[in-house]
């Protein structure tokens, strides 16, 4: 066994100590300080964690560090590698039942736990997850494939590519739905560049992930799972979507359209919300049903266009007030090719801005405008502010979300350099990433505190 | 099995209980008393039946550290149970819903708990990992407890002898359960998150006296410090009882310590009986191998029973299910704790795993009184091919639910076999116990992903020791030796005042009897008359009795000066600056006639007590009520 296997994650003084102890991590021991004798199992140790502890797990299995400096003796009696596993199964594949597959990006859906990071591991194959969602066996004939094994955070053009390239393959197989797990970090920008590059699916697409981690018993995880495979064996929504809690409680989950969605909590597990309309479907356990008809219906053939170009220098700036100008000034410097503005409220910046904005525009560099207050649209037009920055070239991305801009204006512009037709495709809404109209009820912030609201919480589990 | 005869609770002797080779361990949980809760910004001790809004989960089991599934872990998902959670948003966040990670511990919580562990003589874990401990009863919406070993050791006084503790751990409390029917359990969130001190002694404890005992010693331990909280449900042990032969058996969540002692020895009596009962079956050639049990469904020959319960859930479209365990005649009526027989434990697991919750929820052939009609029972067994040296068990339900009830029927027949299952019971208050779940091992433990180790510094330590109080038992004893009675000894021993108390014995010089009079009982009066005897503080005692041991004031003045610290006032503006003189006659009458002008008094029984009142006040604690009274005497009123 290699080394850093048998030790990991310790280092300095404490790997010296287990070393001049021929102790190992998983090695049965008793160690001895000037105050206690500790029985129990070495456990691996966190590569963020100090040099000065070694972790073991007591026979009552809490785990504790003992300072190196007060050891005396480990006693070694034995070792036993400890593997992780989820109880083994085959998925039961049935024909008769609707294909599915599972894409795995990295985000954690079932799992087990690492130690050296602290981090919990995907757990990935059909039978894995038989073991640990068995009702996905009552939905579907599932397959899996692992794309990749990165943070949501670290997802990128590479992955996004070949995400897009893999479902295009399922989908002229002749797949019946497609399910994409993912880290819910990001899960909104990439809900968008699919739902650019993966053009007229025949196959509903749902991405799905958690908020609470796996291993968790009370963890989103396995109904998301399960909501998110019954939409893709099931429904008849042939987009891109993002599936996930529609409250905290375990109740029933909504379908988000990819290019509308956005994660608007840092925690909690109802954190996926449409801005400015109203999601696609609300799905539970026994039933979809549809909050709105006007989607991209299903259909037996196995067309679909994947168009993965993307240019990587496009950039957002999240606009303040007194922002300087040099920040414009170091994107045309670093050869950006576009730019996509939050502005403040109706798509504002100051004025000294202007003048570097105008030769962000000269210099051939695409500009959108977005607002930072995520609904409503921009409009320019009203005030002289915005006038003027209209003037400048600056175009409106109407209420499209600055992360869909973003990802979108990457696309557009991966496909042509020609601004105008950049325009035409930005503003040419593939599926509605910008909506002529937003219902009174596409914007429901609730407000804690007014009786009214607190009634309906207390009526309406939350 | 040598040979014993259970005789009344009152009855046994220690000898007893030696021969039965009872041996008993405590888990004991304390309420700490801070601010806030253990892992997040929340209000601590603010209990509230009112709530604002609930949640619903369920908890499925999960893979742990070890790679296996905890059993428990397994048998709560069988019961697949709708877990509501009752949400007071004045003192719940969305940490306790688990909507958010943990914040960073408590400090104050943990200072305590290296304090407690300090008392008890244990050794302070160097570095604290925090653990999740799977809960999948719901009574934690996380569905896992963060929980974390502080001290590892150490030991308590008892006797001659020393009870050793295996480790003290800090914890967030779970939730008041409210109701447990059918499917859906509800949870009041209340005490959810609120910091926990569990201390767990080694299984050392002879005798259900001993049991209590010991609690009371670590409980008045904890108290002692004044940093714990008191009233209903801040303190709850768990208790663990096995005899030779049985099974270590974990009896949760016993409120107070007299209750002990008596679910002590049903268990034990249990575990007895349930050893005794495997005899029986081993006697009529049943073993784990040899065991035989089947399961029909015999709807259809009930559908005009007499037998309430069955014909109801039969004509709400429910099935029955027959159990038939061979050769098993009788067992079901064996006797296992004090009015409690052998079908109870199968009743129990049914009620818990398959959510039968109503009451009957089996009926059997074993039990004497009427159910269905004999006719019906012979039917029946003609039918399943049932002998009458079989016994027959009834369970009903939908077909899931009795389906799961038959199953486990089964599986507790199955364990008389071995003798006493490991299980996790429930205290009832009978002073017999129920099952709860089965006993969980250690595989429902893997480390807190979402917080880091924490380190106990070697200063923080020394910031504790140097301030620590003295352990209780010592107190006690310097107390007794103080010749002071006994209960106070005691009682000013854990008090929040012990030290107090010390200081003015050794450095005023006041009689410890008297000192520990003023320190216990005055503010007992003080309360009786309504006042918020919680402001008193050290310094309070401390100041008043040095004035009276300096002569500044009397005696009778004490109280009167503690219910103006009370009020917030300056009750030092009194004191004399020097001594008190001998009784003025003349000045004491010149205040009578004072009053004499100013109140009227009707009552003329009461005019002598009047007087005595008004002139102790307006003497503001300068002179003896007993002097005051015989200034009286003299004087024509
Ligand atoms: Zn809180």
């Amino acid at each position: 066994m290699a080394s850093n296997e048998a030790y990991k994650g310790y280092k300095g003084e404490a790997l010296e100590t287990l070393k001049q102890f021929k102790a190992m991590i998983w090695c049965d021991v008793e160690i001895t300080t000037d105050q206690h004798k500790f029985l129990g199992i070495i456990l691996p140790r966190s590569e963020t964690a100090d040099q000065y502890h070694i972790v073991i797990k007591l026979i009552t299995g809490y785990n504790v560090g003992i300072a190196t400096k007060k050891i005396k003796n480990i006693k070694v009696f034995g070792r036993k590698e400890i593997c992780y596993k989820i109880p083994k199964n085959e998925f039961p594949s049935d024909p008769s039942k609707p294909k599915v597959k599972l894409f795995g990006t990295g985000g954690t859906i079932a799992s087990r736990l690492d130690y050296r990071t602290g981090a919990v591991i995907p757990a990935f194959s059909p039978g894995d997850l038989y073991g640990s969602v068995p009702e996905l066996a009552d939905i579907c004939d599932l397959e899996t494939e692992e794309l990749y094994g990165v943070f949501s955070e670290n997802m990128g053009l590479e992955q996004w590519k070949g995400t897009a390239e893999a479902i295009g393959k399922e989908i002229r197989k002749g797949t019946k739905g497609i399910v994409v797990g993912h880290g819910t970090d990001t899960m909104h920008h990439t809900a968008a560049i699919l739902s650019f590059m993966v053009q007229n699916s025949p196959v509903p697409i749902v991405m799905v992930g958690s908020q609470r981690s796996s291993d968790r018993p009370s963890s989103d995880a396995a109904l998301n799972l399960i909501h998110a495979v019954k939409v893709a064996a099931e429904s008849d929504i042939a987009e891109v979507t993002v599936c996930m809690f529609g409250h905290t409680s375990d109740d029933y989950g909504l379908l988000h359209r990819g290019t509308r969605v956005r994660k608007m909590h840092s925690s909690y597990r109802s954190t996926f919300r449409t801005i400015g309309d109203v999601p696609l479907a609300m799905v539970d356990r026994e039933k979809i049903t549809p909050l709105r008809q006007d989607y991209r219906k299903r259909r037996d053939d196995k067309n679909v266009t994947i168009n993965t170009a993307f240019e990587e220098k496009v950039s957002i700036l999240y606009y303040y007030p007194d922002m300087k100008p040099d920040l414009v000034y170091s994107l045309i410097d670093n050869g950006y090719k576009g730019i996509v503005i939050a502005g403040a409220g109706l798509g504002h910046v100051n004025k000294p801005l202007f003048p570097a904005i105008k030769k962000a525009i000269d210099s051939n560099i695409a500009v959108y405008m977005t607002v930072q207050t995520l609904w409503g649209y921009v409009q320019m037009y009203v005030y002289d502010t915005g006038r003027d920055i209209m003037e400048l070239g600056v175009i409106s991305a109407a209420n499209m979300l600055p992360e869909v801009a973003l990802m979108k204006l990457s696309w557009a512009l991966g496909q042509t350099s020609d601004l105008e037709k950049v325009k035409e495709i930005m503003l040419s809404p593939v599926v509605d990433e910008i909506t002529e109209r937003e219902p009174s009820n596409g914007y429901l912030v609730f407000q804690g505190g007014i009786p009214e609201v607190d009634d309906f919480i207390a009526n309406f589990r939350k | 099995m040598h040979e014993f005869t259970f005789k009344p609770f009152d009855e046994m002797t220690d000898e007893d209980y030696a021969a039965l080779g009872f041996k008993a361990g405590l888990e004991i949980h304390q309420q700490l008393l801070t601010e806030k809760k253990l892992f997040c910004h929340c209000p601590a001790g603010k209990y509230s039946p009112e709530y604002h809004s609930e949640i619903l989960r369920h908890m499925r089991p999960t893979l742990s550290e070890l790679g296996e599934y905890d059993r428990t872990a397994l048998m709560e998902f069988k019961t697949k149970k709708d877990i509501i959670y009752r949400i007071n948003r004045e003192s719940v966040c969305t940490y306790e819903l688990d909507d958010s990670p943990p914040f960073l511990i408590n400090e104050q919580a943990l200072d305590i708990a290296i304090e407690i562990g300090l008392l008890t003589n244990s050794t302070i874990v160097d570095e604290i990992h925090i653990a999740r401990k799977q809960y999948l009863d719901g009574s934690i919406p996380a569905g896992f407890q963060r929980t974390a070993i502080v001290s590892v050791g150490g030991f308590v006084p008892y006797k001659d002898r020393k009870i050793n503790l295996i480790q003290m751990s800090l914890e967030e409390d779970s939730c008041r359960e409210f109701s447990d029917v059918g499917h859906k359990r509800i949870y009041l969130t209340d005490r959810l998150g609120m910091p926990l001190l569990e201390t767990v002694t080694e299984p050392v404890l002879r005798t259900p006296n001993e049991v209590a005992e010991v609690n009371d010693i670590l409980r008045r331990l904890v108290r002692s410090t004044g940093k714990v909280r008191t009233g209903i449900g801040s303190g709850r042990q768990d208790l663990n009882v096995s005899i030779d032969g049985g099974t270590r058996i974990e009896i949760k969540g016993v409120p107070r310590i007299p209750e002990l002692p008596l679910l002590s020895y049903n268990e034990a009596m249990r575990q007895w009986n349930l050893l005794k009962l495997r005899d029986e079956l081993k006697r009529r050639g049943i073993d784990q191998e040899s065991f035989q049990a089947k399961t029909d469904d015999v709807t259809k020959f009930l559908k005009n029973t007499q037998y309430q319960p069955i014909y109801n859930a039969i004509s709400e479209g429910k099935l029955v299910y027959c159990v038939t365990l061979r050769n098993f005649k009788n067992i079901l009526s064996w006797k296992t704790q004090t009015d409690t027989f052998f079908s109870k434990e199968i009743s129990d697991r049914v009620r818990v795993i398959a959510c039968l919750t109503t009451l009957p929820n089996i009926i059997h052939s074993d039990y004497p009184g009427e159910t269905i009609s004999s006719s019906e029972g012979k039917t029946l067994r003609k039918a399943i091919g049932a002998t009458d040296d079989d016994t027959i068990v009834l369970v009903w339900g939908n077909e899931l639910d009795a389906k799961t009830g038959a199953q486990e029927i089964i599986i507790r027949a199955k364990e008389a076999t071995i003798g006493v299952p490991a299980e996790t019971r429930q205290a009832l208050s009978d002073g017999t116990n129920g099952f709860e779940r089965i006993l969980p091992g250690p595989q429902r433990m893997y480390p807190d992903t979402d917080l880091p180790p924490k380190q106990v510094s070697e200063e923080r330590l020394e910031r504790i020791s140097a301030a620590l109080p003295k352990q209780i038992w010592l107190r006690e004893k310097e107390y007794r030796e103080l010749k002071i009675p006994e209960y106070y000894a005691l009682t000013i021993a854990y008090s929040q005042f012990a030290n107090v108390f010390e200081k003015v014995v050794k450095e005023l010089n006041i009689k410890p009897t008297f000192a520990a009079t003023v320190i216990l009982d005055y503010p007992k009066r003080l309360k009786k008359k309504g006042f918020d005897v919680s402001k008193i503080k050290e310094e309070h005692f401390f100041n008043i009795l040095k004035a009276f041991s300096e002569e500044k004031i009397v005696r009778d003045a004490i109280i009167i000066a503690l219910e103006k610290a009370i009020k917030g006032e300056d009750y030092e503006d009194f004191f004399l600056s020097k001594k008190v003189d001998e009784i003025k006659i003349d000045e004491i009458k010149k205040i009578i006639e004072k009053v004499k002008e100013t109140t009227e008094i009707k009552n003329k029984d009461k005019k002598k007590e009047i007087y005595l009142s008004k002139i102790m006040r307006s003497l503001r604690g300068t002179v003896e009520f007993s002097q005051v009274k015989q200034a009286l005497e003299q004087i024509e009123l």
